[in-house]
């Protein structure tokens, strides 16, 4: 196992920049899950980091040592694809045995290895078909198999899931923490989808546009995302965004919603540990997005709420979705309780303080 | 409904039957006259048999005139050139697919200009090139003729070839552990039989059929190919029809040979089951 330094790693085609300069320190054992949407450069870091595209610029180092010259087979790292890239004129117990017969491994010893992944994978039985006789749950699992045999320095995952159906997705995803946790190998993975970047990730890694955006765990980024892009991606429901201005004086401060609405941001204040003398750095009457998430939305609060307007139900099972209008404001309030509302139906709203995050309406970047 | 039914597969069938049947004939009527002795040749008229058949023009093709010469060479030179376009081809086509170097746009361009030519305007000067490095007469000359010409086609169908092949499957294996050409050669080539069973043949066919250049370059009977030798039956006053469409049978022997092992690759889609799907 190993660590692996991201120094400064940019990639461009031509003129076209692709990553714009990425610093990453990724330890021993950790996983780490590099999100965003497609595009975003982050299939593109990872395969810098396996060794399949050039560096532009920067350095990537694994347990210490400069790969940026190395070619993809002296790195000692094993890679998951999106599409399995099983070798198809092989067996399963080719196909999983290829690396280990490279690398001129005993008969005995690529047996074992094999046995043993196979046995981890529950591959057993499938070890004399070749990849076209297996489902894609199957496949799957052998392409894991082929990384696991051979106790690579590190495994990288490219989107491994995306080709499955949503159950299946689902119980991979189990699997592939539950080895993480037997393994504890280093482990880079991308994913555009944020539920498997939240369960799965030690830390998170949330890019786009070739930028890092945050990097922390899956609850700072929950808790406390580090800008507009961030607070959207991450979470489902998406965050609510409402445009506002900040308005303060010497006592407290408050957010102007449109149509009058008034935020008071007494509790978000406290709760970032910021003074409101500090708050007040915020210039008085900048415009701000407020945002704040679908589950932390009061319904039915009793007395302080705002007065909304049913526009659409959706029921989750586990909950109820409601799309809710505020004067000239539309957002959404999850909810796990069943709702017996019905559309056009007004509901009274609380957004509690402490659960409201403010960001600089023009950078996106996180100010309270 | 069931009637209109019928009504279309009776005419698709047909139109399939009568199809076979105009591609077919050709070779039907060569068949014919090569084993229609030459007394029944012009005596009775247009039949779909003879009265008599024999194998009397096989046998003087064989044993009284230059066929199986010229049959030798035409193996040689098809084969010395398919294998050699097969490997240039395999080879360039990829690197097309799969890198991006300088100039690539240029030599693809290139590669498309030879191709837009007719082969008449260039009879002369390779004849002119050929001639002073003593490769005129000779079946070398026609294979380095045949190969040049057959390249860059070649390059473009193997290069289709390796498109459809997944990249990842090389990228997989050179993280398993494999340099580029042995992922390549372990992984790719596997893979690409079909296309080079296909690249194979049809550069086989066409080296074997071949008239132009190897009527311009040729002028020796030792060095001549057989779609040459076909000539050779055409005299001043007569044209031996037997003797040439025997020859001519015995010429298809090969090329059915050739497709006939091939087949199992041409048919096989052996990438299926590599990635989704």
């Amino acid at each position: 196992m190993a660590s692996i330094d991201i120094v400064g790693i940019r990639k461009a085609y031509g003129a076209l920049q692709i990553l714009h300069g990425i610093d990453l320190t990724i330890r021993d054992g950790e996983f780490i899950v590099l999100v965003g949407p497609s595009g975003c450069g982050k299939s593109t870091l990872l395969r810098m980091i396996a060794g399949l595209e050039d560096i532009s610029a920067g350095e990537i180092r694994i347990d210490g040592r400069r790969v940026n010259d190395l070619p993809p087979r002296d790195r000692d790292i094993a890679m998951v694809f999106q599409s399995y890239a099983l070798y198809p004129h092989m067996t399963v117990a080719e196909n999983m045995s290829y690396s280990l017969r490279l690398r001129k491994t005993g008969r005995e010893k690529i047996a074992a290895a094999i046995d043993g992944a196979a046995s981890i994978l529950g591959l057993n039985t499938l070890m004399e078909r070749r990849p076209k006789a297996l489902s894609g749950g199957q496949r799957q699992r052998v392409a894991m198999g082929r990384a696991i045999v051979r106790a690579p320095k590190a495994f990288l995952f490219d989107e491994p899931l995306s080709n499955l159906d949503a159950r299946l997705r689902e119980q991979m995803r189990g699997e592939i923490k539950k080895l993480h946790h037997s393994l504890s190998a280093t482990s880079v993975y991308v994913t555009h989808d944020q539920i498997e970047a939240m369960t799965l990730a030690d830390r998170i890694v949330a890019l786009n546009g070739g930028v890092v955006q945050q990097v922390g765990t899956p609850l700072d980024l929950y808790d406390r995302p580090a800008n507009l892009f961030v607070a959207g991606f991450i979470g489902s429901p998406a965050m609510n965004m409402i445009e506002g201005r900040y308005r303060s004086d010497r006592v407290s401060a408050w957010v102007e919603l449109a149509e009058g609405l008034i935020l008071p941001l007494h509790k978000t204040l406290q709760r970032a540990g910021i003074d409101e003398e500090e708050a007040a750095d915020v210039e008085d009457g900048a415009a701000v997005t407020i945002g704040i998430r679908p589950e932390h939305i009061f319904l039915d609060p009793g007395v302080g709420g705002f007065e909304a307007t049913v526009e659409l139900i959706e029921p989750t099972g586990l909950g109820t979705i409601l799309h809710l209008r505020l004067g000239g404001v539309s957002f959404k309030a999850f909810s796990l309780e069943r709702s017996d509302a019905a559309i056009g139906d007004r509901l009274s709203v609380s957004l509690p303080p402490e659960r409201l995050h403010a960001f600089d309406a023009a950078d996106g970047v996180r100010l309270i | 409904m069931r009637k209109r039914q019928i009504a279309s597969t009776v005419a698709h069938r047909t139109a399939i039957v009568l199809y076979i049947a105009v591609a077919l004939f050709p070779l039907y009527w060569l068949l014919k006259v090569s084993v229609t002795p030459n007394d029944l040749l012009y005596t009775e008229g247009v039949r779909l048999w003879p009265s008599r058949t024999g194998f009397e023009h096989y046998i003087f093709v064989l044993k009284h005139s230059d066929f199986p010469r010229f049959f030798a060479n035409s193996l040689i030179v098809s084969g010395a050139t398919a294998i050699i376009v097969t490997v240039l081809a395999a080879t360039a086509g990829y690197a097309l697919s799969r890198f991006t170097f300088r100039g690539k746009y240029w030599i693809v361009a290139l590669m498309l200009l030879t191709q837009m030519f007719p082969l008449v305007m260039l009879v002369a000067p390779i004849f002119k090139m050929l001639s002073p490095l003593g490769l005129t007469n000779s079946l070398t000359g026609l294979v380095i003729v045949y190969v040049a010409f057959n390249v860059p086609f070649a390059t473009f169908l193997m290069q289709s070839f390796f498109d459809g092949i997944p990249k990842e499957l090389e990228e997989a294996a050179m993280i398993d552990g494999a340099t580029r050409f042995r992922a390549f050669r372990q992984i790719i080539l596997p893979l690409t039989l079909p296309g080079i069973a296909a690249t194979l043949g049809f550069v086989f066919t066409a080296a074997w059929s071949e008239l132009l250049f190897a009527l311009m370059l040729i002028s020796s009977t030792a060095a001549s190919t057989f779609p040459v030798g076909l000539l050779s039956f055409v005299s001043k006053f007569s044209v031996d029809f037997g003797q040439m469409m025997a020859a001519g049978v015995m010429a298809l022997i090969p090329a059915c040979l050739f497709f006939l092992l091939i087949q199992r690759y041409l048919v096989q889609g052996l990438t299926a089951g590599a990635v989704k799907g």
